[in-house]
């Protein structure tokens, strides 16, 4: 496929979010070697913005250009706005793809423009392909990826976004461009008032300590922990290893732990090193968070909880017996100092 | 405040999906029905804001006839009326499912429903649009992936996390959010809310399908998802294997790693 592909960049410090990066590798796919890709940044400063980590990245990604659009009373994040410009940018360069990360953003936006410009939306997308001028073939997640679904799209302009969570596309050997090669382009979308109705105001408090997306090793605590109390022990276990507890659905929803700890499909995703699931049966909603765990560890009563075929090792017996032991197995190991 | 939220009816999946034998659908015979849990979160929410200041929740579904188990379900948790937009049970897809929701926003009355509610995405399908498309279809402001929600007259405060921060949005009603759960914590229905459902009258419409750029050509389980677990052993006797495989992984504080590494052998044994 040849055209014009643009990819909409979500922006990390001086460089593009994790999710917006695997977008690009997609995007560099769907572009194929004759075609374009624009990766989208919004402003403010186009000369910060094509400075910094990011136009590395972006020609690290083998994009060809990268778009800074800044507009007046476009300060920060403004999804309709976003929507607009991309439309113009679509509809100005017929465009034949918009490609963005499945995060709240990225989803949004498109959501945004899909309905703007009259084009379906494929969310949750881990592969696609052109079959012809205006179709494509793609899976895309269901049930936040326990299901696959392998589909067809037909439209003028291919709005897809790219599961967080994915594993890797195949990636048509990305070419890197040289640095100097990737060319920086400013765009001033045309917005109306309406357009800028909806804007982010972003509070600068981030939460403290170790967040759960992010956790190098999460504990997990699930119905079989038996109530409130018993989460001290996962704490101090987390502790000891350096990360955090995550729960399950079911402690939440019992008001044992609040939302903010829920692993899963409505609540947050986890790609620790290791995960040790405990008193956890293993609904498939509670498996769509932690697909990318890179090591699944299950202490369960029963062995024949669905967790089981989908972890590494267990340990069959009750977690309020196994973890204070494994708590004083680690400190007398000599790791009470971290 | 007439508040419309929108819910969807989805299979009542536990610890295994199967995908029925001709590849279209989630296997359902053994398993049942219920609502998209941000979509719980949304009536509730409703319910709440009703509670405080007065008004009327309608809930909203687009399904087969038996998708009004999943309106009752939603009444007995205190929401007033039901809305079924009946199909015949093949698939809608979110492009379709909008235009039914806006065409039917105009065919239950002058009442213009200052806020609407949605779930920020089906449990199902996954399509984090509907929403959206249903605001653009009425001209109406919109927000998505919600977390919490204050109304003070007309105006509308909603506060969603970006990356571990928090992120604010200000908007005039009438206005369409969707939320997530977390918003609140879902009440469980009483016994004469039950009985209130059972007997509530439910409107029904029938809209037009239509058919959509995108198509599901079948559906499938990914492969690599079943495997079986190594056993470590029984009990708190398995602590010292569980040790050595937390070792393995790197995960262990580096004081308790070398003690462990260097009588690893003596403890496997």
């Amino acid at each position: 496929m040849s055209g014009l592909v643009l990819c909409l960049l979500e922006r990390d410090g001086d460089g593009a979010a994790a999710g917006s990066l695997r977008a690009l590798g997609l995007a560099r796919s769907l572009a194929g070697a004759d075609g374009r890709l624009s990766a989208v940044v919004f402003g403010p400063q186009p000369e910060a913005a094509a400075g910094g980590g990011l136009l590395a990245e972006v020609a690290a990604a083998g994009a060809s250009e990268l778009c800074v659009v800044s507009a007046d009373g476009l300060s920060g994040y403004a999804p309709l706005a976003w929507a607009r410009a991309l439309s113009q940018l679509v509809a100005g360069e017929q465009a034949v793809a918009v490609v963005a990360a499945a995060s709240d953003r990225g989803g949004e936006v498109l959501a945004h423009l899909g309905a703007l410009a009259g084009l379906p939306v494929a969310a949750n997308c881990i592969s696609v392909s052109a079959t012809g001028a205006g179709s494509w073939q793609l899976v895309r997640q269901r049930w936040a990826g326990s299901v696959l679904e392998d589909a067809e799209l037909e439209a003028s302009c291919a709005l897809l976004s790219v599961a967080t969570d994915a594993l890797p596309a195949d990636e048509a050997a990305a070419d890197p461009v040289a640095a100097g090669a990737v060319a920086v382009r400013a765009f001033v979308p045309a917005l109306e008032d309406a357009d800028l109705q909806v804007c982010a105001t972003e509070s600068a408090e981030q939460s403290a300590g170790v967040s759960l997306a992010t956790a190098r090793v999460v504990v997990g605590g699930g119905r079989g922990v038996g109530g409130p109390e018993g989460f001290a022990a996962l704490e101090e276990l987390a502790g000891l290893l350096g990360g955090v507890v995550g729960v399950s659905r079911v402690v939440t929803s019992q008001g044992w732990r609040p939302h903010r700890q829920q692993v899963g499909q409505t609540g947050t995703k986890i790609s620790p090193e290791l995960y040790l699931a405990c008193g956890i049966s293993g609904a498939i909603q509670h498996m769509a968070g932690c697909l990318t765990a890179k090591h699944i560890v299950v202490v369960n009563t029963d062995p024949d909880a669905p967790i089981i075929s989908r972890a590494e090792y267990a340990v069959i017996g009750d977690l309020n017996e196994v973890i204070p032991a494994l708590v004083t197995a680690i400190k007398e190991a000599g790791g009470t100092g971290g | 405040m007439d508040i419309l939220v929108c819910v969807k009816r989805v299979p009542m999946v536990g610890g295994k999906v199967i995908v029925t034998a001709d590849g279209q659908d989630v296997d359902t015979r053994m398993s049942g029905f219920t609502v998209s849990p941000h979509e719980e979160c949304a009536v509730e929410e409703a319910v709440q804001i009703t509670e405080r200041s007065g008004g009327s929740v309608t809930v909203l579904t687009l399904g087969p006839p038996a998708a009004a188990d999943q309106l009752r379900e939603m009444l007995a948790l205190g929401a007033h009326r039901g809305v079924l937009l009946e199909t015949d049970g093949r698939e809608w897809g979110p492009v379709a499912t909008a235009a039914a929701i806006a065409w039917a926003v105009g065919e239950l009355g002058p009442t213009p429903f200052p806020l609407m509610l949605f779930g920020n995405e089906a449990a199902d399908t996954g399509g984090y649009q509907v929403g959206v498309r249903v605001a653009h279809a009425l001209g109406r402001p919109c927000v998505t992936g919600i977390k919490r929600l204050e109304l003070a007259d007309d105006t509308l405060r909603a506060g969603r996390e970006y990356r571990g921060a928090q992120e604010e949005f200000e908007v005039t009603l009438p206005a369409v959010v969707s939320v997530k759960e977390g918003i609140n914590l879902p009440r469980y229905p009483s016994l004469p809310g039950r009985l209130r459902a059972k007997r509530a009258e439910i409107t029904v419409l029938r809209p037009q399908w239509q058919a959509e750029g995108l198509r599901k050509v079948g559906l499938r389980v990914p492969v690599s998802s079943t495997q079986r677990a190594q056993v470590l052993g029984q009990g708190r006797d398995a602590v010292p294997e569980l040790v050595r495989v937390l070792g393995e992984i790197g995960v262990l504080p580096s004081a308790a790693r070398s003690r462990v590494g260097a009588g690893g052998d003596g403890a496997a044994a």
